[in-house]
């Protein structure tokens, strides 16, 4: 009986014509850092920020190609993914503006219990967010190291890095533009 | 009894509360027909289109409070045109011409518009309540009439409606004499108040128990309001956004701890970490918390708060509380009645959620619970088993299960033996909504033991027409049914068509019935608005070549004594 996972399948972005990009945001020693965060494992999963805008509402203009027709019966069927089905999940369109303008990203510590929710807009740009990453986490302290400030490790030294990973699951140092670029699309 | 003089059988009809009992007492007799009608002052109206509001008028001369609900409820989810109808104007007008001493308005899912609300606020002198919800139609420039010419205004309440930000400072239009308000929601509204204006407003009004504030008003200017209203009862905190080691921050947890009567707190549009410390202090006396907007909390923070909220009755969370807060919830909050969580990432699959665990850990913490609202990834018959179990008092139990048909991930069966227990155990079930795999079983149980229900919502579920003929058949008290994508057609929809008299209405959308079937329903029941909504391009009438055939992609219908209305839209066709 197949389950869906949401919104990434091939199909979905062909229906709706858009892209979605998915974006996590984790923390992890160089040279270590290419070791996979399983996303369903424990804390150290990290959330995809979702980008772009919901297939749902590019439906709602267009109800000929929205609501899924009645299913036939009993366990063969395949799920709907959500971005075709118009006003669903039924949640009121009042809800769904107040909610959607969050820009919000988990950040996860890899190999920590640290999982922490920030606001990409309340940023302007790097090191204001390292800012606030380091007070979140605060085991970790910062040094600086001519007029940067990076994230060490006080056990052993090791210096801590932002990376992200991409939808084609490579690992990317970046600076703060390209990060927001693919970030906002 | 009808040897009593009016005046005691007037007086008796006082302690009715309710419409129903009201509408039931005066179809007993013409006297006490006479008697209720003159002397009721609340008038409830379900359906705007199922009587005209003229009729309305002169049955109840005495009205002095009404309300009026307008689109069918799957509106809220974008099913319904925008232009669909459910126009406030016609009530607005009958009540000028004839209940001149009304004094309160409450409209649902309806489009009004600021003309509407510039005659309503001239009209009734005696006016003290306006209350909109899920409403569109209007902008600023309606509520600064009412602020305007409204005075005694006592209520504005304005929940969840779309509202147009024409810059004007409305707030500002409530005249300095103006010193009645009790109760004051905007929370809805995009744009911004001047601060100034409304910190005066709130400090003459002595009365004022209820404050919901918009996103855009600030936490300086919430620790002014709060001071200056220190009785405040119920509380909707603006954006909330205070860096906690600031001044302002701590002037905020001094206003807070002064505030002996909170007892309902809202809004925390843009809580940050941290700053939930200030609300501590009141935890203890809330009975009402809506952490619903706050997706910026933690869990963690979240879950802090709740640990010192003993007499909560009522909370509305994100699912980012996640099943370990929900323990937490269930461990303090013994008095909870009514949960909702709602899902904070709507677009895609959340990481952080709530499962069937949390659900059986606040059913066996909290007994009192008897309204629930819950969206989650996954459920399993043996948690609906065992919630069934432990909560029997149910009477609105609506699960959201998001991805639709999908089954109990532990056995992979549907959820029929789940949702069969619900029913079968809370006996005082009024309101239920489905989710999940589910065959046509469910309905035979829902049909069998669900004998106080009054509304149901399908989506995505049966097998067949068997499903919706259990439902009609078994559901003695069914007022509204909406069905949508479900394998319902029109075997099940011509089954029992005086049944449709006896429902406020029925919603059908992507299932099976087709223009045939709709149009057969219309030709026997002349007492049953069968209308369809046809959103394809190009078509504005029901021609005669589109085929009997042919599926009907929307189809309301309802009973009515006004017969079709003359309002609606070129897409929507009354058969």
């Amino acid at each position: 009986m197949p389950t869906t996972e949401t919104g990434k399948s091939s199909t979905e972005s062909e229906v709706s014509g858009l892209d979605y990009e998915e974006t996590q945001l984790t923390l992890a020693p160089p040279g270590g850092s290419k070791s996979e965060p399983e996303k369903k494992r424990g804390f150290s999963e990290s959330i995809d920020l979702r980008l772009g805008r919901p297939a749902l509402e590019a439906h709602a203009k267009d109800p000929a190609s929205g609501s899924s027709h009645g299913p036939v019966s009993g366990a063969g069927k395949s799920p709907a993914s959500k971005a075709q089905v118009v006003g669903w999940p039924p949640v009121r369109s009042f809800r769904r503006n107040a909610l959607r303008s969050c820009t919000y990203v988990k950040v996860a510590v890899d190999g920590t219990p640290y999982l922490r929710k920030v606001d990409l807009d309340a940023y302007a740009g790097y090191q204001q967010l390292l800012t606030a990453l380091e007070e979140m986490l605060s085991c970790f302290t910062a040094r600086d190291y001519t007029n940067e400030r990076r994230l060490v490790d006080p056990v052993n030294g090791a210096e801590y890095v932002p990376t992200y990973e991409d939808k084609d699951g490579d690992w990317m140092l970046v600076g703060w533009w390209m990060f927001l670029l693919h970030a906002r699309d | 009894m009808t040897y009593f003089p009016e005046e005691v059988v007037e007086h008796i009809f006082d302690f009715l509360g309710s419409h129903r009992d009201r509408n039931a007492v005066s179809t007993v007799c013409k006297a006490w027909y006479h008697v209720e009608r003159f002397s009721r002052r609340n008038v409830f109206v379900g359906n705007c289109y199922a009587i005209r509001p003229e009729r309305v008028m002169a049955r109840f001369p005495g009205m002095k409070s009404l309300s009026v609900k307008g689109k069918p409820h799957f509106a809220d989810y974008n099913l319904v045109p925008y232009d669909w109808g459910g126009f406030a104007l016609p009530w607005i007008n009958a009540a000028v011409r004839r209940c001149p001493g009304l004094e309160d308005l409450r409209l649902k899912r309806m489009v009004v518009t600021d003309d509407d609300l510039d005659l309503l606020a001239r009209s009734f002198p005696n006016f003290r309540s306006l209350v909109l919800v899920s409403c569109e139609g209007f902008s600023t420039d309606g509520l600064a009439a009412i602020a305007t010419y409204c005075r005694g205004l006592r209520e504005l309440d304005l929940q969840e409606n779309e509202v147009e930000d024409h810059g004007r400072q409305w707030l500002s239009c409530f005249h300095e004499s103006c010193t009645s308000l009790v109760s004051l929601n905007f929370a809805c509204l995009k744009g911004e108040v001047n601060a100034g204006v409304l910190e005066r407003l709130v400090a003459r009004c002595p009365n004022l128990r209820s404050l919901k504030l918009n996103r855009a008003v600030s936490v300086e200017s919430l620790n002014e309001i709060v001071a200056r209203a220190p009785y405040l009862v119920d509380l909707g905190t603006g954006s909330f956004a205070v860096d906690h080691h600031t001044d302002a921050y701590q002037r905020l947890m001094n206003s807070f701890s002064k505030c002996k009567s909170l007892s309902s707190l809202s809004g925390f549009w843009e809580a940050s970490p941290h700053c939930l410390d200030a609300v501590y202090p009141v935890c203890i006396n809330l009975t009402v918390l809506n952490m619903s907007y706050a997706p910026a909390i933690q869990a963690d923070d979240l879950i802090k708060l709740i640990s010192l909220c003993f007499k909560l009755q009522k909370l509305w969370v994100l699912d980012c509380i996640g099943d370990k807060g929900l323990a937490v919830v269930a461990s303090t909050c013994k008095e909870l009645q009514e949960l909702r969580v709602f899902p904070s990432d709507i677009y895609g699959a959340g990481a952080t959620s709530v499962t069937e665990e949390g659900l059986v850990a606040i059913s066996s913490g909290c007994p009192k619970l008897n309204s629930l609202l819950y969206f989650c990834y996954q459920m399993t018959n043996a948690a609906l088993i065992t919630v069934a179990k432990n909560c029997p008092h149910f009477t609105r139990f609506r699960l959201c299960i998001l991805d639709p048909w999908k089954p109990d991930p532990v056995t992979n069966q549907p959820l029929d033996e789940g949702f069969g227990a619900i029913v079968r155990s809370c006996k005082n079930l009024r309101r239920l909504s489905l989710s999940g795999l589910l065959t046509d079983q469910v309905f035979l149980y829902i049909g069998l033991y669900a004998k106080c229900l009054e509304m149901l919502s399908i989506a995505f579920a049966g097998d067949s027409d068997k499903g919706m003929v259990y439902i009609l058949k078994g559901c003695k008290n069914l007022r509204k049914l909406e069905i949508r994508d479900c394998p319902f057609g029109d075997f099940a929809l011509l089954n029992d068509v005086a049944k449709y008299e006896t429902m406020r209405s029925l919603w059908m959308s992507s299932c099976d019935v087709t223009l045939g079937g709709c149009k057969a329903l219309a030709a026997k029941m002349p007492r049953l608005n069968v209308e369809i909504i046809n959103e394809s391009e190009g078509s504005d009438k029901l021609e005669e070549n589109i085929s009997d055939l042919h599926k009907a992609e929307k189809m309301y219908v309802y009973r009515t004594v006004a017969g079709p209305r003359n309002d609606a839209p070129d897409f929507v066709w009354t058969l």
